[in-house]
């Protein structure tokens, strides 16, 4: 009988930590069936931002380095920059991203380092307990917005494939989401080829993964999935913004959701 | 001739660095210019960062790899590298950071001054930590201890600094260059993908019960060995003295002016320069001072140094301060006067700001 579902060979036999619903699972397998699939166990570095997703060593087998909380995107290009012949990524929240690092990742993107990025979504700071994040919708209640998010004092969320998409240092930017078997079809092949970018050498390579944290909402992991349909995808259409890629737009059908 | 500057980004090249990461700030602006040119022509990589906040984590990407690299920044910038700076003394990563210092606290200016000695020596980011800290007082020694900081961080798994001034920078005097290093030693513990091996991991984090005490006492064991392997001092001493001086870095030179002087009217004085400041040469001022009875410490700041003096001198000794700060040297003849003063004089831990 042919084994059609497998553990993917860089994904270590143990069980996540992360709550029950949370997505960083599903993006961690992704990954891992992304560096299997390019086979790439030998030859990736990642390196995972502070937050739920710290602890991506303990479950993908590769080599490794943390970043302190933001950084992820200049250890990456310090890693890069020694060992260009290396596939190079970072995993990073919504608060590791686009709050304390987003400089670095704006800077990291324009000058076209050519790493990956894996950009996890889920509109709070889960770690420190469900604060609000740049990222957090207008009106979601969060522990630092009891009353929910008001623009006029916390601003309007960061969208920030399309602020990256259209730096020229850019050849792969794309919003996925996890919620649905589909999605996570559409979120695999998003990740190939920004992954391929970067073998190519294309430039830098952004994936944004929006991601429920159950814990943090309030909500079981079914009334998830029915926020992010209801809430999330309003905020943060998901898409392909940029492909640099040979035969764009023709197999990821992303667009136009 | 050489400007001290130049002479350490040269000490940088023969030390086999071939990595650097910076973002311009003055009175350092003349290594990363150096550097710019010279690191694409030997292979190697020159980048100027978004921010010192960038620059310190790029380095910890490349030392992390197994690389020979360096940042250099000044004051406000070396501040802002302190985290990253925890992060690879945790993680007990190698590299070279530079401080040529400014004034400060905030912007303050960009005339020489010792006021980064407590920033240096005592850790600077959060958490039991210390890096290796030299301090040269020569154009050569900008260039030797270059080299020898890289060696050290290698040998130690530790980042290294070079504390200097605006004026050890500036001034140009002769060097004696070294033999270029192309071999830097192996680091079986760096990334470089898991290719017949098991995966590594670089991190600072250990959240187990007991790991972080076990961690940082393996890392205090390394501090210990530097202490007892590594110091580096220099003397110039009498077999009768009266009085010794402890002074570092550029201010080391005025002093040994003054005692030249001191000696010249008949005083019997020593000098005792630190050139590493961590590890702190605490034996040499112990067993010296003890000959002397009393030690005067010549500093371009508050007293920072003074904190490691007092801590080390032979027991009953009496300390004095001479300490200009905010940008003012110490003069010999300021400095001879001192010593008349103190040697003529009885009292104990006395201390006087200038
Ligand atoms: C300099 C610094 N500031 C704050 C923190 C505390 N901290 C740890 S994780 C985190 C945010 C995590 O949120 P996010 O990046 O969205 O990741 P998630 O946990 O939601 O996956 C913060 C603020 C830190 N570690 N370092
Ligand atoms: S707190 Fe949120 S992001 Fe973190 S593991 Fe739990 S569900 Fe996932």
């Amino acid at each position: 009988m042919q084994k059609v579902f497998a553990r993917p060979a860089t994904l270590r036999e143990t069980g996540f930590h992360f709550c029950p619903g949370c997505h960083h699972g599903i993006a961690h397998r992704l990954l891992c069936e992304t560096l299997d699939h390019f086979d790439l166990q030998e030859k990736a570095i990642g390196v995972p931002g502070v937050g739920c997703g710290v602890f991506l060593y303990d479950y993908v087998a590769i080599d490794t380095c943390e970043a302190p909380h933001g950084r992820a995107t200049a250890v990456a290009t310090g890693i890069k920059r020694v060992l260009p012949e290396h596939f190079v990524f970072t995993y990073q929240g919504d608060g590791d991203l686009a709050a304390i690092g987003i400089a670095e990742v704006i800077h990291t993107a324009n000058r076209g380092e050519n790493v990956t990025v894996l950009f996890i979504n889920n509109s709070v700071y889960g770690m420190t307990g469900g604060q609000m994040a740049p990222t957090t919708l207008l009106g979601q209640r969060t522990t630092t917005s009891p009353s929910g998010r008001d623009h006029h004092n916390d601003g309007y969320p960061l969208r920030m494939t399309e602020m990256l998409a259209p730096l020229e240092g850019v050849a792969f930017a794309a919003r996925v989401c996890l919620h649905t078997p589909a999605h996570v079809k559409k979120a695999r092949r998003a990740l190939q080829r920004a992954f391929e970018a970067q073998l190519d050498k294309r430039g830098f390579s952004f994936v944004e993964f929006l991601s429920a944290c159950p814990t943090n909402w309030g909500l079981a992991p079914q009334q998830c999935i029915k926020h992010i349909d209801e809430k999330v995808l309003p905020a943060f259409p998901p898409g392909i913004y940029k492909d640099t890629g040979a035969g764009a737009g023709q197999d990821t059908g992303t667009e136009g959701e | 001739m050489m400007r001290g500057s130049i002479a350490l980004a040269e000490g940088a090249i023969t030390a086999g660095c071939r990595y650097y990461f910076g973002y311009p700030i003055t009175p350092q602006n003349e290594i990363s210019e150096h550097l710019s040119a010279l690191l694409p022509e030997v292979g190697g990589v020159f980048m100027q960062a978004e921010s010192e906040i960038a620059s310190i984590n790029m380095l910890l990407g490349a030392a992390a790899v197994g690389a020979r690299a360096m940042t250099s920044s000044s004051g406000p910038g070396i501040s802002l590298m302190q985290e990253g700076l925890s992060y690879m003394a945790g993680s007990e990563l190698p590299a070279l950071i530079v401080n040529i210092t400014r004034l400060g606290p905030g912007l303050g200016g960009i005339a020489a001054c010792q006021g980064d000695y407590w920033q240096a020596t005592r850790g600077g980011g959060h958490g039991d930590y210390r890096i290796i800290v030299l301090a040269p007082n020569s154009v050569q020694e900008m260039y030797s201890l270059t080299i020898k900081a890289f060696h050290l961080a290698d040998k130690f798994r530790n980042p290294a600094m070079i504390l200097a001034d605006a004026i050890l920078g500036q001034m140009k005097e002769p060097v004696t260059l070294s033999p270029p290093e192309v071999e830097i030693p192996a680091k079986p513990w760096a990334l470089t993908g898991a290719k017949g091996r098991n995966p590594q991991l670089i991190k600072s984090l250990f959240l187990a019960d007991g790991e972080m005490e076990k961690h940082i006492r393996h890392m205090h064991e390394k501090y210990r060995r530097l202490e007892e392997t590594e110091v580096l001092v220099e003397t110039d001493l009498e077999e009768q003295m009266d009085l010794l001086l402890v002074s570092f870095g550029s201010c080391s030179r005025m002093v040994a002016s003054a005692v030249a002087l001191a000696r010249s009217r008949g005083f019997r004085v020593g000098l005792v320069r630190p050139i590493t400041l961590f590890p702190f040469p605490a034996d040499t001022v112990r067993q010296v001072s003890r000959l002397a009875g009393k030690v005067l410490t010549v500093e371009m700041n508050t007293g920072q140094m003074w904190d490691d003096v007092r801590l080390s001198v032979y027991p009953g000794c009496q300390c004095r301060l001479l300490a200009r700060p905010g940008g003012s040297i110490p003069t010999p003849y300021q400095i001879l006067e001192e010593i008349e003063k103190f040697i003529k004089a009885g009292d104990s831990l006395a201390k006087s700001v200038r």
